[in-house]
């Protein structure tokens, strides 16, 4: 009888924690997401509506005029351009020598991958600090070109310590048949180990887009030539500056909508891209493939 | 090999050994050339962007003139250092930096932690799965974009935040440009994009939990939050602390970009860190050595706090990070 009871109890108890346990997560889920949806919403909405409702997450009336605003000029689209230049050509490059060097320093029979290891390591633990690698960029060129995004943050030592430790699981009988069928370590790389490391090499990939989708702070300290901005820098520029001139010069006929509703779209333009690769990203990273990696 | 008494005839045959475990590296050496030809561009970015800067601290120690160069530049001791230690900006950017760490550890690090074991507790995978794609998705915005949507909500007049403030009857809050706000507001959008992912490590790590401790937990009585302080935190706890000697390694990396475009003149007075005292010193006022020096400071101290924290987790009998 007891026992039935605190079995009861018990029971009781699991349902009101899995009540509040529901509730809290659902209410997490939503508040971590209702400021985007408030930002789109308001994004279409008209000028009147803008000026009426109080907290406006859907608008009732849609209206094109934020976007068409911004788009009337080059300056989005040059901004937008420039980021996807540096996000496509930036990952293939970025990829390219981080999945070489993972792949060179995966390979137990490599005299010397202890050190270099370690050396590759003790970067994340320190480094030369914004005003010398500014001089560095500066000695070797690089100022005022697309390449200042791109070249300094080469290879990103934590994702080539994750493809390293991936490659690394690679079963090694795989790649001493291929070596005994007279294959050298290109072929091998490109033949064997890529083909079925792809799921680590998307995410990987998806890693850098992201991030150089998201560039901003070296824009700032390397380009000061404005006409090569990327979309944050932009978004900077128009939200956080509120500097109008951006959009000056529009060719826009019309009375100008909002300025909260230009600078939401402006938002929503540079947000929209990195949704839409994020179903591909959450379709890998779930997989727990980071842990391994913690410990490098 | 080497803890064989060393006699004459030994000693010779020691010498033949290394000689042919020389040769024999070579030979490995030579075999794998295509190998070192593959790393090769990536040890070149290294040296050149990482390894190059850190030498670049020498000029900390000069009054570095970019004519003249690191050769030509005179030499000035530890001068840059001297006036960094006796600056009252010092005291001010230390506090302030030394804050926001605290908030970083205290506030933000329990949370992920908190949000994996309650997720972990939930049942219905499409709700947990749901629960996660929302969660993760700030992580992919850029700081740019976070600040920016903050700024639209948070603005005085027409931010949605200040709407609701006035339709409750509530006084206006001035929250960009009150310095009063600066620290909430900058932990709160740290937890805002970061939160959510940060529970994925710990999210694997329960996944290794063997589901017999829960059986057998359950039929001692363990009611659910004791199944999690007694099983499920203890299984993640070498986990929690590799992560929190990160953090701590992390010490003086608060995020330039964020704390940046959150700086105004009107609160500076709290938001200044190092990363943006070194940002206004050299590259805006130019003073390359001084605020290389300040850079150098922090980056020794976040050095140090790595060790230290290290040594502090082997202490405890867990693994460390190296």
């Amino acid at each position: 009888m007891q026992k039935i009871k605190s079995r009861k109890r018990g029971l009781k108890g699991s349902n009101i924690f899995d009540f509040f346990n529901y509730l809290l997560l659902g209410l997490l889920g939503i508040i971590t997401i209702l400021p985007f949806i408030h930002v789109l919403g308001s994004s279409f909405a008209t000028s009147a509506e803008v000026a009426n409702t109080k907290f406006l997450l859907f608008p009732t009336e849609f209206s094109l005029s934020a976007y068409r605003y911004i788009f009337s000029t080059d300056t989005i689209f040059r901004a937008l351009g420039v980021s996807a230049v540096v996000t496509i050509g930036g990952t293939i490059w970025s990829m390219f020598f981080s999945v070489l060097t993972a792949y060179g320093l995966s390979r137990r029979d490599l005299v010397g991958r202890r050190v270099i290891n370690f050396l590759i390591i003790f970067t994340m633990l320190f480094n030369g600090g914004m005003i010398p690698t500014f001089l560095v960029v500066q000695e070797t060129g690089l100022m005022n070109s697309l390449w200042a995004l791109v070249i300094p943050v080469t290879i990103n030592a934590f994702n080539m310590i994750i493809l390293r430790s991936f490659f690394m699981n690679i079963p090694q009988s795989l790649e001493e048949s291929a070596k005994i069928d007279g294959a050298h370590d290109f072929s091998i790389l490109f033949r064997i180990v890529i083909p079925i490391s792809l799921p680590a090499i998307a995410t990987i990939a998806l890693f850098y887009a992201v991030t150089y989708w998201n560039t901003y702070m070296h824009a700032i300290l390397y380009l000061s030539d404005s006409a090569k901005w990327p979309v944050q820098v932009l978004l900077r520029q128009i939200v956080v500056l509120a500097s109008g001139i951006n959009y000056d010069g529009a060719s826009y006929t019309d009375v100008p909508p909002p300025e909260v509703t230009v600078k939401m779209a402006t938002i929503v333009v540079a947000t929209v891209p990195v949704l839409l690769v994020y179903p591909f990203l959450q379709k890998y990273f779930a997989k727990g493939a980071l842990l391994g990696s913690v410990k490098g | 090999m080497e803890h064989t008494p060393i006699t004459d005839s030994s000693r010779d045959v020691n010498i033949d050994i290394k000689k042919k475990l020389r040769a024999q590296k070579w030979k490995q050496i030579k075999k794998n050339k295509l190998l070192y030809l593959m790393i090769l561009p990536g040890i070149l970015y290294f040296i050149v962007y990482k390894y190059l800067p850190m030498y670049g601290l020498i000029i900390s120690f000069q009054d570095y003139k970019p004519y003249l160069g690191i050769s030509g530049s005179e030499w000035v001791g530890l001068e840059h250092f001297k006036r960094l230690f006796t600056s009252p900006d010092f005291w001010m950017i230390f506090k302030n930096t030394l804050i926001l760490f605290a908030l970083q550890i205290f506030v933000f690090f329990p949370i992920p932690i908190l949000i994996s074991l309650m997720l972990n507790e939930v049942r219905h995978s499409f709700f947990k799965r749901g629960i996660q794609t929302l969660v993760y998705i700030p992580h992919f915005m850029s700081w740019v974009v976070i600040v920016s949507i903050s700024y639209v909500m948070l603005t005085l007049d027409g931010g949605i935040i200040n709407s609701i403030f006035e339709v409750l009857g509530f006084e206006k809050v001035n929250f960009l440009m009150n310095a009063d706000w600066f620290r909430p507001m900058y932990i709160i959008q740290v937890i805002w994009r970061e939160a959510g992912w940060g529970t994925i490590i710990f999210l694997a790590a329960i996944t290794a939990v063997d589901p017999q401790l829960y059986e057998a937990a359950k039929m001692d009585g363990a009611n659910r939050f004791r199944q999690m302080w007694h099983i499920t935190l203890p299984a993640i706890r070498s986990v929690i602390i590799v992560l929190l000697i990160l953090k701590i390694g992390d010490v003086l990396e608060l995020g330039f970009e964020h704390v940046y475009l959150l700086l105004n003149a009107s609160n500076r007075e709290v938001a200044e860190i190092f990363d943006t005292y070194v940002y206004v010193a050299g590259l805006q006022q130019g003073q390359f050595s001084y605020s290389t020096a300040v850079g150098f400071f922090k980056g020794i101290v976040g050095l140090i706090m790595v060790i230290f924290a290290n040594k502090l987790a082997k202490r405890f009998n867990e693994e460390g990070i190296y």
